[in-house]
């Protein structure tokens, strides 16, 4: 198997090899009408829009609270004996915990799930430094045994079958070729099991940071998650700063919509709420729990009202779901850590325009992002608007912005606004294009790439309209 | 400046100003007022339909039907606690008999390879269950801790009937969670599981593959 790299700025080309390869489509398509369906009947009997409003309230007022909130946070942490480290990106994010491990002389760390840590390319820096970073979740496990990143945020190996699977088992970690999916279970469990008890570091993300109460809760099925938090002696959280919520009691409505959104699930296996370290008397869980918190350019999006949105996210994964793009192309085409239209909105901020210019026009605008949305992220709305910023027509306050602009596009549209507004030049520079309609060229980029170059009519409508009124009357 | 002033100074001085935090309803994830029974009947569907087993007892017989159940699994060594009721009428229950009882309540430095190797199964107590999705709610102590719910390949955990509540909000407001967290605090719903496989789900993945729930009732039921 060919490992690749992808970028987005590649995105067009990835996305045309993705849409030739039926492997990678079928994987895709069957999952993802799959997990629609769970989705749909597992709101069956909820009052979804009622629970949808109050999830995005509840982030809402998270975010309009942030910096107090934020300041909470870490004061309960510390109070509860969780150490409080802040990151202005990745970079430092990463070094903070670079440190740490080095600091209690690490060599090797279990990881539980974490975007925010394939977002700072975390084990990679680690491995630099010489500490083996490895991933628990089956799914990151996977994918890490293939030399790849993950294509969904929730199902990090949905891109691969059962049969593919079993080839990366088979050839990195001598399993026996096989479709049994329980064997294949079972032998990632002892492969791991070992792992977590020698670990000397774990790491896992965070799906909400409560600041009333200091607690980081985390959301998982396989149990990877609690492993990771509670065998080795030291866990370090690392999450974004936006993921942190006010109450306790703001946990429940966002636990039952990201749970049914992502996967159509009621619940998860597990959800597990860290308030501390181990305390004297208690005889398991970790000596030291550290968290750290990362901007990463999450301070720059919550300036500007329209792009705040963003920040609501849950990372269900339900908008990539929906997705008819995603859908098809799969998660590597974008190139990027978080891929589909949560991807498509978020990742430019991260890398710039320059880099994902293509990314918010990876969307049909049909609109099933937004309506899936557990928080209502209006996804469509940040797209067009990033569209806007990408041919420099926003604020200008995204990074990259206008550097889709061109100077020919510019003109072009500049003398259509002045024609369309001077009636007789209009109408002049109308017949001459129906006179000169055999010069109109046959190739028009992209545009022509599936479909045949219209002609101009040798009339205009408006022209075929009078002549034709004009003939009427005589007729009467 | 540190990371953090930097941090906190952008989002104080906000380029489109402060902004207004609104309220929230919490009506829809509250209220649900079923009746015992239907919290039971909803809580046994819930949890079986991911693949949780639910064994009704009393809580007079229900040390009976654990020496029967451990006998049935073929469970020989079972980790548990002592000072907790449950932990202590299983001791009572079961030291007379052919089941190695492993003492949890000790650091697990002590016996971590024993846990993950050779532990058939652990047993707990529960706080209370939620019926709306099938959830235990446990809050590990030095005398049952964190992980003994989590390495043995078996869960068994004690639930009295009268304990399950109707929603997750319901239980962290009626007990006043907010008022004092435990270093952790778990919901448990179901034995561990994967889909990561194209989708097909497989249980065990790193956790227990089976959650068996004894849920014990005042008395017999009719
Ligand atoms: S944008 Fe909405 S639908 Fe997409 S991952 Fe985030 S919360 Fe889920």
């Amino acid at each position: 198997m060919t490992v690749e790299t992808y970028t987005p700025r590649a995105f067009h080309r990835q996305a045309h090899d993705a849409l030739g390869n039926p492997q990678i489509r079928s994987n895709f398509r069957r999952a993802m009408d799959g997990l629609m369906t769970k989705r749909r009947d597992v709101f069956s009997d909820w009052d979804l829009e009622t629970l949808r409003e109050l999830g995005a309230n509840i982030r809402l007022r998270a975010l309009a609270r942030l910096p107090d909130l934020l300041e909470q946070l870490e004061a309960n942490c510390e109070a509860n004996g969780i150490r409080v480290h802040w990151a202005e990106d990745g970079e430092e994010a990463c070094r903070i915990i670079r440190e740490l491990c080095e600091s209690h002389g690490a060599k090797s760390v279990i990881k539980g799930k974490s975007m925010v840590s394939e977002e700072m390319h975390l084990n990679a820096h680690l491995e630099a430094a010489g500490i083996e970073a490895l991933e628990s979740d089956l799914g990151e496990y996977l994918v890490q045994l293939n030399e790849q990143t993950p294509s969904h945020i929730i199902m990090p190996a949905i891109h691969l079958n059962t049969d593919e699977i079993s080839d990366i088992m088979h050839d990195k970690t001598g399993t026996d070729r096989t479709r049994d999916v329980d064997y294949m279970t079972a032998a990632a469990r002892a492969q791991l099991r070992e792992r977590f008890m020698n670990a000397d570091v774990g790491v896992s993300g965070v799906n909400f940071a409560v600041a009333e109460t200091g607690t980081l809760c985390l959301v998982e099925n396989e149990g990877n998650g609690r492993m990771t938090t509670t065998v080795p002696p030291v866990h370090i959280a690392v999450t974004g700063i936006e993921k942190v919520v006010e109450h306790l009691r703001d946990v429940p409505p966002l636990y039952a919509l990201l749970t049914r959104s992502a996967t159509g699930q009621h619940v998860t296996t597990y959800f597990n709420m860290i308030s501390g370290p181990r305390k004297a008397g208690e005889h398991d869980g970790p000596r030291e729990v550290h968290l750290v918190l990362v901007d990463s350019g999450r301070s720059r999006i919550y300036q500007d009202d329209e792009l705040l949105d963003t920040l609501r996210c849950i990372r269900c994964g339900a908008c990539m779901n929906h997705c008819p793009v995603y859908t098809r192309v799969g998660g590597h085409s974008y190139g990027t850590t978080y891929p589909g239209p949560i991807g498509s909105i978020l990742m430019p901020h991260m890398l710039g325009l320059e880099e994902t210019k293509d990314l918010p026009t990876a969307s049909s605008l049909c609109g099933a992002c937004g309506e899936v949305c557990p928080v209502k992220i209006p996804i469509p709305d940040l797209l067009v608007r990033l569209r806007r910023e990408a041919v420099g027509e926003g604020r200008g306050n995204v990074h990259g912005a206008g550097v889709k602009r061109t100077k020919k596009e510019v003109a072009a549209w500049k003398t259509w606004q002045w024609l369309a507004t001077h009636p007789s030049a209009w109408r002049g520079s109308l017949t001459m294009a129906g006179k000169l309609r055999a010069l109109t060229p046959s190739k028009l980029g992209p545009w022509t790439q599936y479909r045949t170059a219209p002609k101009l009519a040798k009339r205009s409508l408006h022209a075929l309209v009078k002549s034709h009124r004009r003939e009427g009357e005589g007729e009467s | 400046m540190s990371a953090r002033d930097n941090i906190l100074k952008r989002l104080r001085e906000r380029t489109d100003g402060p902004l207004t935090a609104p309220d929230s309803d919490f009506g829809v994830v509250t209220g649900r007022g079923w009746s015992a029974e239907e919290r039971l009947e909803r809580f046994e569907r819930w949890i079986s339909s991911v693949h949780g087993e639910v064994l009704h007892t009393t809580r007079d017989s229900w040390t009976t039907d654990l020496v029967a159940l451990l006998q049935a699994k073929g469970i020989r060594r079972l980790a548990l606690g002592r000072e907790h009721p449950v932990a202590a009428e299983a001791r009572a229950a079961l030291a007379e008999g052919e089941v190695t009882l492993i003492d949890a309540d000790r650091d697990v430095e002590e016996w971590q390879l024993e846990q993950f190797e050779t532990t058939d199964a652990g047993l707990t107590s529960t706080r209370g269950g939620i019926a709306e999705t099938g959830s235990l709610w446990l809050w590990p102590t030095p005398d049952e801790p964190r992980l003994i719910s989590l390495v043995p390949p078996i869960h068994i955990a004690v639930l009295d009937a009268d304990t399950i509540e109707d929603t997750f909000f319901d239980v962290i407001e009626a007990h006043g969670w907010a008022g004092g967290m435990p270093t952790n605090a778990l919901l448990v719903s179901g034995p561990s599981k994967t889909a990561d496989i194209e989708q097909t789900l497989a249980y065990g993945v790193h956790g227990p593959r089976e959650l068996i729930v004894l849920v014990r009732h005042a008395e017999e039921r009719p």
